[in-house]
């Protein structure tokens, strides 16, 4: 039900985009309005989502500890897995949030006869890591449409990117294996009863949504082959804060831009926010060090606890029966 | 008490969720499943809200009026207090990666027990009232109104969670269901809703500082009656002190080992090592227990019970505490225990006296567990050891999910059995160190009347040892945590018959050559020592 809504979402806002500017020559709309717009929505609400996770404290300090403490001189403790300083803390971050470190510990467990085994799983690593470095890949490939002159790092991604060298335009992996590993993402969500059982239609409409984008942008390379010099100027233009709408573009690319759009748009409402959401993740951000260092906790409060005088006077007769020395004889 | 299907039928378990949408899906409590609701007396002990009698498998809960302002104010409070809290609800992008991680969700096949979705049924109900989305959306941003109906569902599932934190391991965002399931059963300990078995103890705990209700005498004596056994084991007469002042360091260990065994013989095996040592300390009966039921009632609560700990160590003036065999007291120690009642500038930095090691690495709590303590001790060569004693066992040892998720205490205790036994061997490596199964009766779940939850909870942790008992005649089991002393047993008893379970300190004390000893015919246990046995038939 999800997924169907979500599809039939997608291919509604392909319809918009086409019609508005076949049926009304919205260009200026499409190209111009919706993109500000969208962009906006975007830096304002994701700077707004940071801000409102960063009001709430972090009153205890929580790391989940996945490896050995810092004890005894002799005791090897991990460094990174269970980090007592900002340094272990530091390169924990980085291998979770490039490498992806807590899903590759992934399993799979197997229940049979009654015993249950767990074998090692990496495809949710593999197929996360892949949609994740190609979409990052791609992004920084287009900086070359906002760019002029084109910066030597751009470039040098873009024939990485193209390795291959076949085709012309030069055929650039990355789309692929966005394309890939999104519909290994979806189908996923498909096929799996329990991971079917848990999604919402907000899981399938970003896979839907970045589905379609890729398609688009790899349809505007490779086949429709549209006119760069023209898009770039549009982009430029953009950028510049001098928007202007030149004639020849092709309509796909207002489809591509403003698919775009919605993503952007839509990335500060959704889960989406996982991107900027995982630098705060107390369990993993922080290093086990609570007992070299005290945490504080902003919002601690007195609290009315039993004290021991109240203890003895409740048992003094009976403490001092058993020998147990007491305050007040 | 609903009867306990056999382990051939429970262990058939069906992972695939049903068609119906889990929204739609009221849920069901199963007998086995569920704990009995608090008594009101044990919530006006503490003076906790809406004490009143209830039965959780009734339709009219008695809940006050307002509960749904209650719940969601609550709620809007937690969500400005705890960055956790909020980010959890709304960072999670169901990937899955956490499904079948949950020892209840291995053990019940029950797709709520899916860590993901246990969350889910909060979010649910935070996305219609704290979001846009869901506020616009509605269902179809997965939001939904909070309703009886979904009450019961999020105490019910709340209470099949052990706060274990194995699914926070695998999560590529570190969501801690822990986290969200503390602060559930924090919204519902506002209603009056918490179990009889956790409320109990808290109660207990208030007035008489530990969980059983122990009062000052009977602590005393109880530990008095486990001299007399040492002293028939061992021929040495031990004398324990209690509220001494002036003591070097305070001993606290929970109260699960002064009452039942295995526990006790852990006890023993601690009171024997210090002996041993001449160490001098203290037991104080108010602080006679580590454990801190509050921690499964709210966060309040665990700070008034944690009260203690530090204003005893003040009062009897010692300079450092050393802390038994415990795993939630530990969880408790290092995640909270500073942040509440410190600074602790009236201690010193642990320094043993006997080998002369500076626990720096707590040079703020102030506070050493006994494993890293003992293992000290035997890196030094100060323990005079014969393993031998222990021949009769084959160990294999369960790392307790908080000491293992909340701290990282992995090579200590390991050390100290390799150096107590000749016989020790791992389970499989998913199923130790960080990726430990729960015993499945932690968080306050270890009643009687959930017991087919416990075992089903418990399955994991128990086919791994059934894995070990298979292949290297494993028969016993040992840990540092005192809810895994009294709740493996069953679970043994169950899944695994001819396993036992120990303390690492029994394994300790059984090994110890004491000066001035008798020879030892017996274990702590009071069995006689096989081999001794078997010299004496021929």
């Amino acid at each position: 039900m999800g997924a169907l809504f979500s599809f039939v979402m997608v291919i509604l806002l392909v319809l918009l985009a086409y019609a508005g500017i076949k049926a009304a020559n919205l260009q200026i709309f499409f190209g111009v309005v919706i993109p500000y717009a969208a962009i906006l929505t975007f830096l304002l609400g994701f700077v707004y989502r940071m801000l409102k996770w960063s009001t709430s404290p972090v009153p205890f300090r929580i790391p989940t500890t996945c490896g050995q403490q810092k004890s005894l001189p002799w005791v090897k403790q991990n460094k990174i897995e269970n980090p007592s300083t900002a340094l272990g803390a530091t390169v924990r971050m980085i291998l979770e949030v490039f490498l992806f470190r807590s899903l590759f510990r992934n399993t799979k467990a197997e229940l049979r006869d009654g015993r249950l085994g767990y074998g090692s799983s990496k495809w949710l690593w593999l197929g996360s890591l892949a949609f994740h470095v190609s979409f990052f890949t791609i992004s920084f490939r287009h900086l070359r449409l906002f760019l002029q002159p084109v910066p030597s790092p751009v470039h040098f991604v873009e024939t990485l990117d193209g390795f291959l060298q076949i085709g012309a335009p030069t055929f650039l992996i990355t789309g692929s294996i966005l394309l890939l590993a999104a519909l290994f993402l979806l189908l996923r969500r498909f096929l799996l009863p329990t991971i079917r059982y848990i999604s919402l239609p907000a899981d399938y409409f970003p896979l839907f949504l970045i589905i379609a984008i890729a398609s688009t942008g790899i349809l505007m390379r490779y086949f429709l082959k549209i006119d760069v010099v023209s898009v770039k100027e549009l982009t430029m233009g953009l950028v510049s804060l001098n928007p202007m709408i030149p004639e020849k573009i092709d309509v796909i690319f207002y489809i591509h831009l403003f698919l775009i759009s919605v993503l952007l748009a839509y990335f500060p409402f959704s889960k989406l926010m996982h991107m900027g959401g995982v630098f705060l993740s107390p369990t993993r951000n922080l290093s086990n060090n609570n007992r070299m260092v005290r945490h504080i906790n902003p919002w601690n409060y007195p609290v009315k606890a039993r004290t021991y005088e109240e203890y003895e006077d409740e048992f003094r007769e009976k403490m001092k029966n058993a020998g147990i020395p007491v305050e007040k004889e | 008490m609903a009867k306990l299907p056999t382990p051939d039928e429970l262990s058939k378990i069906n992972y695939k969720p049903p068609e119906k949408r889990w929204v739609n899906t009221p849920a069901e409590f199963k007998d086995g499943f569920w704990c009995f609701g608090t008594r009101p007396k044990y919530l006006q002990a503490v003076d906790m809200p809406n004490p009143r009698e209830w039965k959780p498998i009734e339709d009219d809960w008695k809940l006050p009026e307002n509960w749904k302002e209650i719940f969601l104010e609550g709620f809007a409070e937690r969500l400005k207090k705890y960055r956790s809290f909020r980010l959890f609800m709304d960072i999670c992008v169901r990937c899955g990666a956490c499904a079948d991680k949950c020892h209840f969700f291995l053990g019940t096949g029950d797709p709520k027990n899916m860590p993901v979705l246990r969350a889910e049924l909060l979010r649910s109900v935070y996305r219609n009232y704290f979001t846009t989305s869901g506020k616009l959306l509605g269902k179809l941003a997965g939001a939904r109104e909070i309703t009886f109906d979904v009450l019961r569902e999020l105490w019910y599932y709340a209470f099949q969670c052990t706060e274990c934190r194995r699914c926070s391991v695998f999560c590529p965002y570190g969501i801690d269901t822990a986290e969200i399931t503390i602060i559930c059963r924090e919204l519902l300990n506002l209603l009056g809703l918490n179990t009889d078995w956790t409320m109990g103890p808290v109660a207990n705990c208030y007035r008489t500082g530990n969980h059983l209700g122990l009062e000052p005498h009977t602590i005393k004596s109880i530990i008095e009656s486990m001299v007399e056994d040492i002293e028939t084991i061992t021929g040495i007469k031990i004398e324990p002190t209690f509220n001494r002042k002036g003591a070097e360091i305070l001993f606290i260990t929970p109260s699960g080992d002064l009452f039942g065994d295995p526990g006790t013989y852990t006890c023993m095996g601690y009171m024997m090592l210090f002996h041993e040592l001449g160490l001098n300390y203290t037991w104080s009966t108010l602080a006679a227990e580590g454990g801190n039921f509050g921690l499964f009632t709210s966060n309040e609560m665990a700070k008034k019970l944690a009260y203690k700990i530090y204003a005893e160590a003040k009062r009897l003036k010692v300079k450092w505490i050393l802390g038994g065999e415990c795993g939630h007291m530990w969880r408790v120690w290092n995640q909270y225990l500073e942040t509440w009642h410190g600074p602790t500038d009236f201690l010193e930095t642990p320094v043993s006296p006997i080998t002369g090691t500076k626990f720096d690495y707590t040079s703020s709590l102030k506070a050493v567990h006994i494993a890293e303590f003992t293992a000290d001790l035997i890196k030094h060569g100060k323990l005079n050891l014969n393993p031998s004693r222990n021949d009769y066992l084959k160990v294999t040892f369960h790392d307790s999910c908080n000491t293992a998720r909340g701290m990282g205490i992995f090579e200590e205790p390991r050390h100290i059995i390799r150096n107590v036994c000749n016989h020790f061997y791992e389970m499989p490596e998913n199923t130790i160190r960080e990726q430990t199964f729960c015993c499945g009766s932690g968080s306050g779940l270890n009643a009687g009347e959930n017991m087919e939850l416990r075992m089903r909870g418990g399955f994991p942790r128990a086919n791994a040892v059934k894995h070990v008992h298979k292949h290297y005649g494993i028969n016993m089991l040992a840990n540092i945590c005192a809810i895994d002393r009294a709740a493996l047993k069953p679970l043994m008893d169950y899944w695994v018959p001819g396993v036992e379970v120990c303390g690492v300190h029994e394994l300790v004390g059984n090994a110890l050559v004491m000066k001035g000893e008798k020879e030892r015919t017996t274990t702590l246990r009071s069995e006689p020592l096989p081999e001794k046995e078997a010299k004496e038939n021929v």
